[in-house]
């Protein structure tokens, strides 16, 4: 960053969001965490969320360090824990939004157990997974994505493990928001973020994103550009998509779209019932009586609705000024 | 640090029949925490179980997480959430903390994690008691750094720690550790909690300042800076890299340096301030017995018979086992023939007493394989060697 650094500081349409006094990032060029970190603030600039209300929670990898540059409550954790350390904020402070950015290694390989248990429950969390099919960080090896016959630095003869379907793993646990797209669709990222900050629930978005130093490089596929032809050639958006069939294998096609939405008490929703439905007025979370607790409830409903109806009505003007939606229009 | 008076809410004052796992919740609960995140593991179960009954009436929240790892982890998330935090565990479930207690230690985050010992080591003996994971509670995670714990030798004292241990953990944004113990966890005894106002809490040090000065880190040595939550507008950091006081990473060895010496600093400088002993006849004495949970129990019964036989004997009970009580052990090591020193392990506690005591007087170890407490009489030989 050798134009001037303080302009660039202060003008840059990322100011707002980012931590710039931290600028330069760590990422390399192509990679594809930045296309993720600008559909986040462009969703959360959209959104209009209350920004001192939202928090960022990381685990260890080169996605992971998203935590430290959003210029929000953030928390860059151990390795595979930002679920559950994401769960203890929630839980403690319920008014907060918690997104949770990591690496497929972290989220998949280490944190395994936490992403299901997360789904099961319920929580009231976005999740957000870069999948690059490699550890990015420690080097380019094997994680539970990496498409079979894919080269990785401990998989030097290829790959011989059968990876997870992200999205079908998400779905069998419990999740009740799961999205994919990959790096390309940046503007159908912002909007599955923005959808994702106003369910209620568990909430998974993937991105298909390319690692140009290390999967990229490794696999002879070319740069970050290539990666992106890759994905437009590829990548098909698909309506009512079952999650049992988007698995990934090596540079083949990848299906994407909101793969599912449901409607269910989240965790919190589920504990506070419970015990209200036991205790009665014995019971107060926090301090909250019942009527504190009801009328929150009921504020927070309808604002689902305002987001959800603008949210619509965005996307309706969108198509009609046929500026079309990525997969359409790139 | 400034104590106030307990919340009513969550102190049940009175005179009660308890064991020492349901005391440390009711200490807990008294102490103001709100947040149980935890995972069952014999012989430390009860506690969690106690306040997963008790929370939704004083309003708090239990979860029972997939693993201890996330145990931990979600009481770093609650922490910095506007809670205070508690789990408990034993021997395994310990070993599996470490990860993220180096986090707690390292973010300076505030939170009580109760071991309630068995006998390892791995699965070992669940049920039975043991004093094994006393230098793991100091040492067991990477890095350089320092915790305090402590080490009830009642049910009643298991309620008193719980609430000091919160009080010492806000004071000092560490996490604080009751290292307890199998049969201390499951007898039952006579535990007194008093009414509200006779119980000291230190509450979270809130952050007063404008919000754009605000640093979750001063290195110190001495203090530590106060604390936000999250949701408050303040856009704090945290990570468990090396970081400067604003929480930003800071990958350099002079950093490293600075944040380093304040974790150990913060702890050793105040170390006077923390540590807790109980004394008894130690003026005049020829052989100290130092121990510590259950053991100074059935160590007491030692020092009664040796003094019986004409030894004078005094007791040095460690309440509170990090920071060691090196100082006032240095200065009776000049003055007497020899220590002894009881645990149930084969010689942890007893390492620090002969780093401490430097040779300047005998320093009997007495171990024990873990699974059950000592005999009286082998302590007592041990005091009878001490004395020659
Ligand atoms: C307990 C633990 N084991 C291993 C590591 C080393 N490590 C750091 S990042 C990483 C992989 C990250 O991969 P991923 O989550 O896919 O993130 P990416 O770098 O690809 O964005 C590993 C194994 C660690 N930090 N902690
Ligand atoms: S190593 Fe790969 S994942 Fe990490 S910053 Fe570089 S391109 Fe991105
Ligand atoms: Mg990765």
């Amino acid at each position: 960053m050798n134009m001037n650094d303080q302009t660039f500081r202060v003008e840059s349409p990322m100011a707002e969001f980012l931590r710039m006094e931290r600028m330069p990032h760590i990422w390399c060029p192509g990679c594809g965490i930045g296309t993720v970190v600008n559909s986040f603030a462009e969703a959360v600039k959209k959104s209009n969320i209350d920004m001192d209300k939202l928090a960022v929670v990381s685990g260890i990898g080169c996605t992971g360090r998203v935590a430290g540059y959003v210029k929000l409550d953030s928390l860059h954790t151990t390795h595979g824990r930002a679920i559950p350390v994401a769960t203890g904020l929630k839980l403690a402070n319920p008014e907060l939004k918690v997104v949770v950015v990591s690496g497929d290694g972290d989220l998949f390989g280490i944190g395994g157990n936490h992403f299901i248990h997360a789904a099961r429950r319920n929580m009231d969390i976005v999740v957000i997974c870069v999948n690059n099919f490699t550890y990015g960080m420690t080097g380019g090896q094997l994680t539970p994505t990496t498409p079979q016959t894919a080269n990785a630095s401990t998989t030097p003869y290829g790959n011989y493990e059968y990876p997870f379907s992200l999205p079908f793993l998400a779905d069998a646990c419990g999740a009740t928001y799961v999205a994919r797209w990959t790096s390309l669709h940046a503007r159908n990222i912002t909007k599955s973020i923005r959808e994702a900050f106003n369910h209620k629930g568990f909430s998974f978005i993937e991105v298909i994103a390319p690692c140009t130093t290390l999967y990229q490089r490794r696999n002879r596929l070319g740069d970050g550009l290539d990666a992106l032809n890759y994905y437009k050639e590829e990548a098909e958006v698909g309506q009512e998509i079952d999650t049992r069939d988007v698995g990934i294998d090596f540079q083949s096609e990848i299906r994407m779209g909101r793969f599912v939405k449901r409607d269910k008490p989240t965790y919190y929703e589920a504990v506070n019932e419970r015990y209200a439905n036991v205790l009665g007025d014995d019971y107060q979370l926090y301090g909250m009586s019942k009527p504190e607790r009801e009328e929150k409830a009921r504020r927070e409903a309808e604002e689902r609705i305002r987001m959800q109806a603008l949210l619509e009505e965005e996307e309706a003007r969108l198509l009609a000024e046929d500026i079309g939606t990525d997969e359409e229009g790139v | 640090m400034r104590k106030s008076a307990a919340d009513p809410k969550g102190v049940l004052s009175g005179s009660h029949f308890l064991d020492g796992d349901h005391a440390l919740a009711e200490g807990a609960l008294a102490a103001g925490c709100r947040f149980f995140a935890g995972y069952p593991i014999t012989p430390s179960t009860e506690t969690a179980e106690r306040f997963a009954e008790r929370c939704p009436a004083v309003g708090g929240l239990f979860i029972q997480m997939e693993d201890e790892i996330a145990s931990v982890a979600a009481l770093i998330g609650a922490a910095w959430g506007g809670q205070k935090v508690m789990t408990v565990t034993s021997g395994p479930g310990f070993s599996l903390m470490m990860e993220n207690i180096g986090l707690a230690v390292m973010t300076e985050t505030p939170m009580v994690i109760a071991n309630v010992q068995r006998a390892g080591p791995s699965t070992g003996l669940p049920t039975l008691p043991a004093q094994q994971d006393m230098m793991q509670v100091r040492w067991g995670s990477q890095g350089d750094y320092r915790v305090i714990a402590l080490c009830p030798d009642s049910p009643q004292e298991c309620f008193d720690l719980a609430v000091e241990a919160f009080n010492l953990s806000e004071t000092y944004r560490v996490p604080t550790f009751i290292m307890t113990d199998e049969t201390v966890g499951h007898m039952h005894e006579k535990v007194v909690i008093p009414p509200a106002d006779q119980i000291g809490v230190v509450g979270r040090n809130w952050y007063q300042g404008p919000k754009a000065d605000y640093r979750p880190y001063q290195f110190t040595g001495k203090d530590v800076a106060p604390m936000v939550k999250a949701g408050d507008g303040y856009r704090f950091h945290i990570t468990g890299l090396t970081h400067d006081e604003r929480g930003y990473p800071n990958l350099t060895v002079e950093q490293n340096e600075k944040v380093v010496t304040h974790l150990i600093e913060k702890i050793d400088s105040n170390a006077d301030r923390i540590i807790r002993l109980d004394e008894d006849e130690i003026e005049g004495a020829e052989v100290v017995v130092i121990s510590y949970g259950i053991t100074s129990r059935i160590a007491s019964r030692a020092v009664q018979l040796a003094r019986e036989a004409g030894i004078k004997t005094g007791s040095l009970r460690l309440i509170t086992i990090w920071p060691f009580a090196e100082k006032r052990i240095a200065e009776l090591a000049g003055k007497i023939k020899g220590f002894v020193v009881p645990e149930i392990n084969y010689g942890q506690m007893v390492r620090e007493v002969e780093r401490s005591a430097a040779g300047q007087c005998k320093v009997v170890g007495v171990g024990h394989c873990g699974g059950a407490v000592h005999d009286p009489e082998e302590i007592l030989a041990a005091i009878q060697e001490a004395a020659k």
